[in-house]
């Protein structure tokens, strides 16, 4: 309940935000015991802006997102407590026939693997009118111009080819560019891009960002990027959350975070940034260690066991996501603003 | 595409081929002296060397190979020593039969099955889809002779509700369907909670894949969702299954002929054999494997419109 309480700065502003993410918990429920994906995440975010969440795999960025849009595996993934608000409406409240109309519309989701965000047995144009005829109610001679519209918008070359094309005969970029026709078709006001870039190649991965950033100019999109791209995120985003098992332990300003890192992890994280002018004779950075079980987490900071700060506190309570600065939010009993952490200039490994 | 069909067309002769020598040579085995068992134990050794002559037994074993493969060639599946009948008339009044009941049977086994699967799928680990997985493995374990034996104890003996055997009056239909519920039901057991089990697991695979929960996240209807792209995507599976089903059904159709008395290819084929009847025998095999075979050509056709990535062109196959 503390990284609620630390938030009411933010609770208190006077108009709503687009997307009020708080307290979220989502819990798995495997046959070994509970595992705390998200436990206790919290984020506002407002129309036109674009937060990115960075964490490694398995910190629960997606399953934040997924969450959002309530679109967690039945039975086992469940969200057990916290509450999601979604332009002015309660997101955990809505109706399964709600949600549908939710999804595709308002929210579009952009996932990590485009070759498998279609699906590989229906051909493309199929598949964009069916989503642009459940969510307006045009013909679907009028859906299928929208369409095509929506292909040259994205950059495809000859549209109404690819229209008739089956998703295996286009590349991952081509992919991509359709999934994010599809989202402007509906001009959603709220864009969740799941590692929107991971699968790409480099020289297409920047024409995908770009493309999401012209879509959010024009129609004031909110984008939630999920990466574990930092310069990604540097390029993209307003705000960054960083994430680790299941916790944000640091969020700030992209410039302030990048400027003022303040968690070890979040150090970790920047410092595992390859750079060509590293004098570390080819050797990558690393945070060593693995992250904890997730069904063993909540009695101690998460990262305690790989963090080369860590001391006696930090392994017996769960530190507060405290504001240290000015919006700048950091969970680690060593950065409460009371005491301040030196950040060690030497390599990590 | 039509370049696929014509090779696949193409592939059936050598396969033909060795499906006519594997069966001339297996009758041949059978032991017992067709002549002898036309004429009856009571004829002389002259007789049977006669008959033999009749029938084109007594020539070397090649020459009969040869002489039947070039009959076949034409079109001559041999006359039936039994019936005195062409094999190819006698297979002709018989099939409609057949077909009558496994088609009937294999139609409501997969309606039935794909949909349990489907529901087992969407209701995985509940007590309905426990209840049905069960009922599938019980269903594929008992052997075709055993139920119908079993259905006839019940059904017909105990309770009196249907028909013993036979095929019922060609006339009346509603004797006829009454007639045809216990071989199709009997035919259908196995085939259907095959289809359960496997649209099951296939659509498990296809509903928990990415790009559903893409469709999903674009606000398809769910109703669309499942019976429009998971069952697509779990079609292939589904129709290997088919293809196969219908094999056995034909397989299945000789147990359940013979038990239900059902005038069909089945019975034909017992008494050929019990009869050393060379001709009928054969036929009715080389019969059932053109069927085979031609399903497995739908089957692959079926592939290339229900799956775009198939390319049977492509690759060294």
């Amino acid at each position: 309940m503390s990284d609620l309480q630390k938030n009411k700065t933010q609770q208190a502003s006077p108009h709503e935000p687009l997307l009020s993410v708080k307290d979220l918990q989502t819990h798995f429920y495997t046959a070994t015991g509970i595992a705390k994906a998200v436990d206790g995440v919290s984020f506002d975010v407002d129309a036109g802006k674009t937060l990115g969440i960075v964490g490694e795999s398995g910190s629960g960025k997606s399953v934040t997102a997924n969450s959002i849009i309530r679109l967690l595996p039945p039975r086992t993934g469940k969200i057990v407590g916290g509450s999601i608000r979604f332009d002015g409406k309660d997101v955990l409240a809505m109706s399964q026939k709600e949600l549908v109309s939710l999804r595709g519309s308002d929210i579009a989701m952009i996932f990590q693997d485009p070759m498998t965000s279609l699906d590989p047995v229906f051909k493309v144009g199929h598949q964009m009118v069916e989503m642009i005829c459940a969510h307006q109610d045009i013909s679907k001679d009028e859906a299928k111009k929208l369409a095509i519209s929506a292909l040259e918008r994205v950059g495809i070359s000859d549209p109404v080819k690819r229209m008739n094309s089956y998703p295996y005969e286009l590349s991952g970029g081509m992919c991509q560019r359709v999934i994010i026709a599809m989202a402007v078709c509906s001009k959603p006001k709220f864009i969740i891009a799941d590692e929107p870039t991971t699968a790409l190649d480099v020289t297409v991965q920047a024409r995908v960002l770009e493309l999401l950033k012209e879509l959010q100019r024009d129609t004031n999109t909110l984008i939630l990027l999920i990466t574990h791209n930092l310069g990604v995120v540097w390029e993209m985003c307003d705000d960054v959350m960083v994430m680790y098992a299941g916790k944000t332990v640091e969020k700030a300003e992209t410039r302030e975070l990048y400027a003022e890192p303040m968690h070890p992890y979040t150090w970790g994280l920047l410092d595992s940034i390859p750079r060509l002018s590293d004098e570390s004779k080819g050797l990558l950075r690393t945070i060593p260690g693995v992250p904890p079980d997730l069904r063993l987490t909540g009695t101690c900071c998460n990262f305690c066991n790989r963090c080369i700060y860590a001391q006696e506190i930090c392994h017996k309570e769960v530190p507060p996501l405290i504001e240290v600065k000015p919006n700048h939010f950091v969970a680690c009993h060593l950065q409460n603003g009371e005491r301040t952490l030196v950040r060690e200039s030497g390599d990590v490994k | 595409m039509l370049k696929t069909i014509l090779r696949r067309v193409l592939q059936i002769i050598p396969t033909l081929l060795i499906v006519v020598t594997f069966t001339f040579i297996l009758t041949r085995m059978i032991p017992g002296n067709p002549a002898a068992t036309i004429l009856g134990p009571q004829a002389s050794a002259e007789d049977i060397a006669k008959m033999e002559i009749k029938l084109g037994l007594d020539k070397p074993i090649w020459e009969q190979y040869f002489d039947y493969i070039f009959a076949v060639l034409q079109g001559d599946f041999g006359t039936s020593y039994m019936y005195n009948q062409p094999v190819t008339d006698l297979i002709a009044s018989r099939i409609p039969n057949t077909l009558q009941i496994t088609l009937v049977g294999l139609l409501i086994a997969l309606v039935i099955g794909v949909c349990i699967g489907i529901y087992s799928a969407l209701h995985q680990y509940s007590a309905g889809d426990y209840i049905f997985m069960v009922l599938a493995l019980v269903g594929v374990s008992m052997p075709i002779f055993w139920m119908g034996l079993m259905l006839v104890k019940f059904f017909s003996v105990d309770m009196g509700l249907l028909p013993v055997s036979g095929r019922g009056d060609a006339n009346d239909i509603i004797d006829v369907m009454r007639h045809m519920v216990l071989p199709c039901f009997c035919l259908s057991t196995i085939p259907m909670a095959t289809f359960a089990r496997i649209t099951r697991s296939s659509m498990l695979e296809s509903i928990h894949s990415d790009s559903i929960k893409a469709l999903r996240a674009r606000g398809i209807k769910e109703r669309s969702v499942v019976w429009k792209h998971a069952l697509k995507n779990a079609l292939p599976p589904i129709v290997t299954v088919l293809g196969l089903q219908i094999a056995g059904c034909f397989t299945g159709a000789i147990l359940t002929e013979s038990i239900f008395a059902w005038p069909g290819m089945g019975t034909m084929i017992v008494n050929a054999i019990t009869n050393r009847d060379y001709m009928l025998i054969q036929g009715v095999v080389l019969f059932f494997a053109i069927v085979f075979m031609i399903v497995n050509l739908i089957v692959d056709i079926v592939y290339l419109i229900i799956n775009p990535r198939v390319n049977y062109e492509g690759g060294g196959k």
